[in-house]
């Protein structure tokens, strides 16, 4: 592989203390080294600002509930087509783009890697075809268990140590990154009465088990298998009033160890439950704050089109109580619900504008950028589109006074926003879209810029409209290829899948074998995957030691 | 895993394969022990499977076929590809139609290559569920994988099909008979409800069969759905839909007070009259009964992969069947870039045909232009469409000479386990170098050539 050579560009790279010097960045084989040698293509980033690729750490890219909200909105993709050019395959985009320009449209806002978040086990082999297929990226994705049928039985007759095995052989069965929690315990009051679980201390029908409880028992099991990223949850109570309670709950019960918040804004809700919301930003972040074990993704909305599709079905049922429009409900057996809804954020509506205001607040209340990640949980709150936007929004605050000005004033007014006047730092927004997430994710090639790292490099041109320059990077580098170069997509590139390969004790599969006779509709020999369906990928090693493997293709 | 694998004997030429996949039809049972023999190559027993899966594994043998012929004469595999290239890119408007037996692994390269030769890609979706994927677009889905069918359901409704004789095991290894987590006595627990045009030997399984009067579907959907959210209806429901208002409000009052429902509809609903409709009203009814109790409402998919080719088309397009690349990029317009209304239009001027026989069963106007154009045909066995193709390809069987991943009719994907090799290669092989030529020919052509007229 050619050699590359970045001169006179502003370096940032937080995790190796670079923070906004000129420095020569060197990459050989698809990493970047020392030093590379005088025939190396040099790139001069002159005027020009040097970062790691982005590292989206929460989004919904690939896999069934993607695909059905993909093809549920036909009037969304004909208006923004992507043309296939001689590199590039021809797509659709919209708030769900079709999966070649989903990595297209990553790619050329300098963002290199990205992680599905919730996708049900059964599924698992249909988002890795939808990953193949979505090029440039590396790409990982989180396993939901949080509502599996064979899980809560173990954990009802306390057999933790198969618990743990359990888990282990999930995630080594279907390829995935880490553990996914969506709204534990509702699973089961959806299937059987289309209920959903209102408190964290209820019990959970006949499994005698609280949300609590399973939550508690995750990030525990977790823990002791070491996995890169503790589990990463989708708390109870999303979106209701009242909710922050159920959050605080949540992360308390980590008792120290690491755990990850999904969306926290939609999360952060103070009021009475069945009235108007408030802000309850600085309950949180004041305990994130305080709290070095816990890291969390915004999930910031931004106004304009979105759609939620989330394994939290009564959730979309509840929405759909609003409009009654498009729905779509998918319940999957021992394993999981979903639930899609079309919908827009709108300025004017009390509820958008301060979900906008509490997770600006969020952002900006935050005292540590390594552990408050940068998302819209793309589609839900917005498209990863608008992430120049919102980097905007966080440091420029004259462009944040007036996009105030255009909002529901009585909604922003029961909040704190108007009185901050922080803006971040070149450093701050460097750590929050990709040394963050990189750390958090447990990734030590990607998010920064040291010897050994991935050669995933993005070079924006200083420019002081901060939406403008983060829009459309001049470069970008994935694996040591310049894939946007000087501004233009000029060469496509693979990237590989990101999983993890934890041991476990293969006397678990005697317990799974007959569960899945019982109750499954495949049999338990066709649901593991093996490694020759993968298209390139990386495994990545467990915190207790265990080796990872040198990438394959 | 040691009861699950491959066995061979000691003589080396009978085969036991366990836990392989029949795809012959939607319900792509994973749960098939074949025994194969070796030296014949030929399946010689298919435990578990239904009658059409024991045809299906017994029928496919190797036969003793070129693998390509051009024109009716036998070629190259490389020549047949070349000249499939050839037509490719230099037809105006090419269409590739079929793929819904096939693996998406295949599926995924003929896509590509449409996009490439900015043709048209369509599945036999278009002929049979595609008016549920319109409904779908429109109104939304509430639906299940067919596990919690088994373990949930205490009620069953069938509409429009006949599974006994369709889809076989779709009562017994999953909707009916099977016993399940909160279904312990299986068959015992769940009430079953056929409704159709007629008494099919589906009608026995079922504990209510409802008779409507041909064509008025919709209208007896449309009538449940307003019992369902307490409207007012007409006194002629019982002459206009031939059903009683007894055993609508005796099904109503099931439907709102079942534990689990679903609702399984065929192409009794999508392909007759009212089409998009009756599959609108029955996604439309699905959704509101969930006031009342879990609800969903399933299409009984025909061919074995046609759910991943929905998927694939989908996720490489953004939309389900019907698409056209004419423009450099994807546009939907069913009725418009649907197979049959192109050929018979005779706008196609090359067609690229895969795993299905449109030649016997398109209508008369469609099959003149088939007969005009060049065609490219792959597939296991000689059929009409194969005969008048200017290049045909003989293929291996998906499942049974090749592996691959198949959808089963509830988006469940599934993989495959060969039984025996086929001297043939597999559609993705041929796929995959007819894409590779028709890039090279990209590269070559001359830059003023690059982009082609559109085709109308």
């Amino acid at each position: 592989m050619p050699e590359l050579r970045i001169i006179n560009g502003r370096v940032y790279d937080p995790a190796n203390d670079v923070d906004g010097e000129v420095a020569t960045i060197s990459i050989r084989d698809g990493r970047i080294v020392e030093s590379v040698s005088d025939s190396a293509r040099t790139i001069d980033a002159h005027g020009m600002v040097v970062m790691a690729g982005g590292v989206d750490i929460h989004c919904h890219i690939a896999g069934p509930k993607v695909n059905l909200a993909r093809k549920l909105q036909p009037e969304d993709h004909r208006l923004d087509v992507q043309p296939g050019t001689d590199v590039m395959r021809s797509g659709t985009g919209g708030v769900v783009p079709s999966t070649f320009t989903t990595g297209y449209r990553y790619a050329t806002m300098g963002y290199t890697t990205a992680m599905e978040a919730a996708v049900p086990p059964i599924f698992a082999r249909h988002v890795l075809e939808e990953l193949a297929d979505t090029p440039v990226i590396d790409k990982g994705f989180y396993v939901l268990l949080g509502n599996n049928v064979f899980l809560y039985q173990l954990l009802k007759e306390g057999r933790k140590k198969d618990f743990r095995d359990a888990i282990a052989w999930w995630l080594n069965a279907v390829k995935g990154y880490t553990v996914k929690l969506v709204n534990p315990g509702s699973d089961e009051l959806w299937k059987r009465r289309r209920e959903n679980i209102s408190d964290i201390n209820q019990k959970v029908d006949h499994f005698d088990l609280t949300p609590l409880q399973v939550i508690r028992s995750f990030i525990e099991a977790v823990d002791e298998l070491g996995f890169p990223h503790p589990p990463h949850i989708h708390c109870n109570n999303l979106g209701h009033s009242g909710n922050f309670d159920t959050t605080l709950q949540t992360m308390k019960a980590a008792e120290g160890r690491r755990v990850h918040i999904a969306h926290i804004q939609f999360h952060s809700y103070g009021g009475e439950a069945g009235t108007n919301p408030k802000s309850a930003a600085h309950q949180i972040i004041d305990y994130i704050n305080a709290n070095p074990n816990v890291t969390a993704d915004v999930g910031q909305v931004m106004f304009g089109k979105a759609i939620t599709m989330t394994a939290d079905a009564p959730l979309a049922w509840m929405l759909r109580g609003f409009k009654k429009g498009k729905w779509v409900n998918a319940d999957t057996e021992c394993e999981s619900g979903c639930g899609i809804i079309p919908f827009a954020y709108q300025e004017h509506v009390f509820t958008h504008a301060l979900q906008w205001a509490i997770g600006l607040e969020l952002f900006l209340l935050s005292e540590d950028p390594w552990r408050l990640v940068l998302s819209t949980d793309h589609p839900n709150g917005g498209s990863f589109l608008q992430y120049p936007r919102l980097i905007k929004l966080l440091m420029d605050s004259g462009f944040r006074r007036e996009e105030i000005k255009r909002l529901n004033q009585k909604a922003v007014a029961t909040t704190s926003l108007a009185s901050i006047e922080r803006e971040y730092t070149m450093r701050e927004i460097a750590i929050i879209t990709r040394a963050g997430p990189a750390r958090a994710l447990g990734l030590a090639n990607k998010g920064h810029l040291g010897v050994g790292a991935d050669a995933d490099v993005t070079i924006y041109t200083e420019d002081a409209d901060r939406e403008k320059m983060f829009n459309s990077p001049r470069y970008v580098i994935k694996d040591g290829t310049v894939v946007v170069d000087n501004h233009e997509f000029k060469v496509s590139h693979d990237g590989r899948l990101l999983h993890i390969a934890p041991g476990y004790d293969d006397a678990i599969e005697d317990a799974l074998r007959p569960f899945f006779d019982d109750y499954y509709t495949i049999r338990f020999d066709n649901y593991a995957i093996q490694d020759d369906f993968l298209h390139a990928h990386e495994v990545i090693p467990t915190r207790n030691g265990q080796a990872g493997e040198d990438k394959k293709d | 895993m040691s009861d699950t694998e491959t066995r061979q004997d000691n003589e080396g030429d009978i085969k036991i394969v366990k836990n392989a996949t029949c795809t012959f039809c939607g319900c792509v049972c994973d749960d098939m022990d074949l025994t194969v023999d070796l030296k014949q190559k030929r399946i010689t027993k298919a435990k578990n499977a239904c009658v059409l899966g024991r045809a299906w594994f017994a029928e496919h043998t190797i036969e003793d076929r070129p693998a390509a012929l051009i024109d009716g004469r036998e070629a190259s595999v490389e020549e047949a590809v070349e000249e499939a290239a050839r037509i490719l890119m230099e037809a105006r408007f090419p269409i590739t139609y079929g793929l819904s037996d096939s693996t998406c692994e295949a599926q995924r390269v003929a896509v590509a290559i449409s996009d490439l030769v900015k043709g048209g890609v369509d599945t036999t979706t278009s002929v049979c569920h595609g008016p549920s994927g319109i409904a779908f677009q429109g109104v939304g889905e509430t639906t299940s994988t067919l596990g919690e069918v088994k373990n949930r359901a205490d009620l069953v409704i069938y509409w429009g099909g006949n599974p006994a004789e369709s889809h076989p095991r779709h009562f017994t290894r999953y909707a009916v008979t099977p016993k399940g987590m909160y279904i312990p006595n299986g068959k015992k627990d769940r009430t079953v409800v056929l409704v159709d045009v007629r008494k099919t030997p589906s009608a026995p399984v079922s504990d209510i069969f409802i008779q409507v009067k041909p064509g008025r579907d919709f209208e007896l959907l449309w009538t449940i759905r307003a019992l369902v959210n307490g409207k007012k209806i007409t006194a002629d429901v019982e002459e206009l839909t031939g059903v009683s208002r007894e055993t609508l409000d005796d099904l109503v009052t099931r439907m709102k007070n079942c534990s689990y429902g679903v609702l399984f509809f065929g192409m009794g609903l999508t392909m007759t009259r009212g089409r998009h409709f009756n599959s609108g009203a029955v996604l439309a009814l699905a959704a509101d009964l969930n006031q009342f109790a879990p609800f969903v409402a399933k299409p009984v998919r025909g061919h074995g992969n046609v759910t991943g080719a929905d998927n694939v088309v989908s996720w490489q397009t953004g939309y389900p069947f019907g698409v056209n690349f004419n423009r450099g990029f994807p546009r939907f317009n069913p009725g418009e870039f649907t197979t049959v209304d192109v050929l018979a239009r005779g706008e196609a001027d090359a067609a690229l045909v895969i795993a299905t026989d449109p030649a016997s069963n398109f209508p008369k106007k469609a099959i003149e232009t088939l007969r005009r154009i060049p065609v490219i045909s792959l597939d296991t066995k000689q059929t009409e469409t194969s005969r008048l193709a200017r290049v045909a390809f003989t293929v291996a069987t998906y499942g049974i000479n090749t592996g691959g991943t198949v959808y089963r009719m509830d988006d469940v994907p599934i993989t495959l386990r060969p039984a025996f090799e086929s001297p043939y290669p597999t559609d993705e092989e041929i796929l995959s170098a007819i894409r590779d030529k028709v890039l090279a020919l990209r590269r070559q052509r001359p830059a003023a050539a690059a982009e082609k007229p559109a085709a109308p």
